[in-house]
């Protein structure tokens, strides 16, 4: 029963793949993606696909307020993945991205409804940034600090966090709710606009967008250029290893995620402060789970964040726009998204590894 | 009075799709594979189920003619291969492309919810009903066949054997899950898989082989959970978003219950019991205290996994190499 043949093929790492060959890669499997997703549409609706990606560039670029609102989602997302990114550099797989928002948006409702017969609009808003980057950070530092001190599991602990973060939230709605009995908060503030952050001209959204500007840059620059950040990078390549030099494991552990979730609950107070003026156990919108993608396909890079959200953000959008036009319900976005997300995740795969046929090395 | 007679079953029929869905996951954890994609899994075979479920009576010419068999068959049949193909998309995107195990669960979850939030709202829009929801109550009685004495026997009856087949069923993979994963050979091997890929390997043990094995059958047993949401907990009603977070209360439970299916039997009515605690418990008018209830099957958890570490005890750990893809020519 000697029967070694060689295999069909062997697989074996590739070494470091030039940036352009590696975004190649990708490209294609957001092109191919996007070609199953017509696929699929054209099944289902029995469209022209090429209508149908007019229609997705519709949903996106349409009108000025579309565009308005696609940069806005831009922002939010691209905001919780640049918070949930220290994290994921040093391999803490922080999925409560969710609970870290709701627990900041809460902090953020809180000030706003509780503060504004007492402190005059520039306070309440300072506390509102303070207390949600506070809110945030505990969410987020409590995993942290079991991780750190018992190697608890982070990735089922942040989890659990988000739906406590859920359920404390419907608690408050419960509370604060207007009128009572109406399962809901409604605008707060709505006539004295206290708690609301300032609005530059007449552009709603452009704060928000400015503010997650800022933000990628710094996070770039405190990533890649800070000790911080080189400290990161080395308790996420080998724990023992920072630890042979002289790095404070558990600290960078805790500091990081008490970074992370506080940056999170700021996303929670744009939401909360900026845009919705208003709580909903799902005003985060499922950002806290793509946010984990996002910063994976960028393979961590703030810069290339902004990309990869655009893609999913105009994705969204556009087969969001696909429903309404061609009566079909919102969930075909999710659809689309998980189709386009399994196409990217497999195309990791020739970025890096190699196959090698049989017939390739004769001899 | 708090009603013991009224609440068990209650719970029960509550515990019973975490029960299915921590089963699955726990298979799926135990060969070293995180499937954070089960909540879409166990959307995507409760709308397979209902598709097969929609088709089989529509095709029919007269409710009468229902065929029992046929109408628990095709269901199931329709949920098993619906929930296989979400396993094996899992499979191929970590095992054989050895994608990020994070990153693929949450994308199959979104996936999943939204391909049963969509073709749940085409079905009902086929259905042509005005309400947004689809019933299909003549299947869902064959799924509700209870035993014939549970009338008859009073409490006992109403606490044991009240339950459609799926319940049982059940209970009877959770057992034989435990057991194959403690005492049969079978079991070692996967567990060996989950723990150490690489000793797995070197002694023998195909672990590709393993982890698709056992995740795909993991994933067909999470999706009769959904199955059994929809048949036999809602009546055959079809309403979307209504399975809620109940796919992630199932990951919870398989940390509550240590990675051990048998003792998910108990935890699962445990958890099924604190989903609806908040309607049992007096709470005057105090509506919002009824949200803080909610949250104390995921404090439990955490605190179990707290504990779990601390104690550090190592027949209680998760499997080692949770969550790591495994390449041979990288030890």
């Amino acid at each position: 029963m000697n029967k070694s043949r060689e295999p069909l093929f062997h697989i074996t790492k590739r070494g470091a793949l030039p940036w352009y060959a590696a975004w190649g890669i990708r490209g294609g499997a957001v092109l191919l993606a996007l070609l199953a997703c017509a696929l699929v549409t054209v099944l289902v609706t029995g469209e022209n696909p090429l209508q149908v990606f007019a229609t997705v560039f519709n949903g996106s670029f349409g009108s000025p307020r579309r565009v308005w609102m696609l940069f806005q989602n831009l922002a939010m997302l691209l905001s919780v993945s640049l918070a949930v990114t220290p994290a994921f550099r040093m391999r803490f797989w922080n999925v409560g991205g969710e609970g870290q928002m709701l627990a900041g948006g809460l902090a953020t409702a809180a000030c706003m409804i509780c503060l504004r017969n007492t402190l005059p609009n520039w306070a309440v808003i300072l506390c509102m940034v303070l207390s949600s980057i506070l809110a945030g950070a505990i969410w987020g530092g409590i995993p942290a600090f079991f991780k750190a001190k018992w190697n608890t599991n982070e990735t089922l602990f942040t989890l659990m966090m988000n739906y406590i973060a859920t359920q404390l939230v419907a608690f408050f709605i419960v509370v604060w709710e207007v009128p009572k009995g109406a399962g809901q908060i409604g605008i707060i503030n709505q006539s004295s606009e206290i708690g609301w952050l300032p609005v530059i001209g007449s552009y709603k959204y452009l704060l928000n967008i400015l503010i997650v500007a800022v933000l990628c840059g710094v996070m770039y620059v405190y990533l890649n250029y800070s000790k911080h950040g080189y400290e990161i990078a080395v308790v996420g390549e080998s724990e023992r290893t920072a630890r042979y030099v002289g790095i404070k494991v558990d600290r960078v552990i805790i500091r990081t995620m008490l970074l992370s979730g506080g940056l999170c609950g700021l996303t929670g107070m744009l939401l909360v402060g900026g845009t919705d003026h208003t709580l909903t156990t799902t005003i985060t919108g499922g950002r806290g789970f793509t946010a984990v993608m996002v910063s994976w396909l960028a393979k961590f890079n703030p810069i290339w964040m902004i990309l990869t959200s655009f893609l999913l953000v105009f994705l969204q959008r556009g087969a969001g726009e696909i429903s309404t036009s061609f009566g079909l319900n919102q969930s075909f976005s999710d659809i689309l998204t998980g189709v386009i997300l399994f196409f990217i995740i497999g195309s990791e795969f020739f970025i890096n590894y190699q196959i090698h046929f049989r017939h390739a090395k004769e001899g | 009075m708090f009603d013991v007679v009224s609440f068990i079953p209650r719970a029960v029929v509550q515990g019973v799709p975490l029960l299915l869905g921590s089963t699955g996951e726990t298979l799926t954890e135990k060969s070293g594979n995180l499937n954070l994609g089960i909540p879409g899994i166990m959307y995507v075979g409760a709308i397979s189920g209902t598709i097969g479920a929609f088709l089989y009576e529509t095709s029919l010419p007269s409710p009468d003619a229902l065929n029992g068999f046929l109408a628990v068959a095709i269901p199931t049949l329709a949920c098993l291969a619906g929930s296989l193909l979400m396993g094996l998309i899992y499979c191929f995107l970590t095992v054989t492309l050895r994608a990020n195990q994070n990153v693929t669960g949450l994308a199959l979850t979104t996936f999943g919810v939204g391909f049963g939030n969509f073709f749940g709202g085409s079905l009902i829009k086929l259905a042509g009903s005005d309400m947004p929801y689809l019933a299909l109550s003549a299947t869902s009685l064959c799924f509700r066949k209870t035993l014939p004495w549970a009338q008859t026997t009073g409490w006992f009856g109403k606490v044991f054997l009240s339950y459609g087949f799926l319940a049982y069923l059940a209970v009877v993979i959770a057992l034989v899950a435990g057991y194959v994963l403690r005492h049969t050979r079978l079991g070692l091997h996967l567990r060996a898989v989950g723990e150490n890929p690489a000793t797995a390997d070197a002694a023998g043990v195909n672990v590709n082989r393993y982890k698709y094995w056992a995740t795909c059958i993991g994933s067909m047993v999470a999706g009769l959970g959904g199955l059994y949401y929809v048949m036999d907990y809602s009546s055959g009603i079809w309403s979307n978003n209504a399975f809620g977070d109940r796919g992630w209360l199932a990951i919870a439970l398989v940390i509550f219950t240590i990675w051990r299916p048998n003792v998910g039997v108990l935890a699962s009515i445990l958890f099924g019991g604190l989903y609806i605690l908040d309607v049992y418990i007096p709470s005057g008018m105090n509506l919002a205290i009824k949200e803080i209830y909610k949250m104390i099957p995921y404090i439990v958890t955490i605190v179990v996994l707290i504990i779990t570490s601390m104690r550090n005890k190592r027949e209680n750990q998760p499997p080692a190499s949770l969550g790591l893809p495994y390449f041979r020519e990288e030890r």
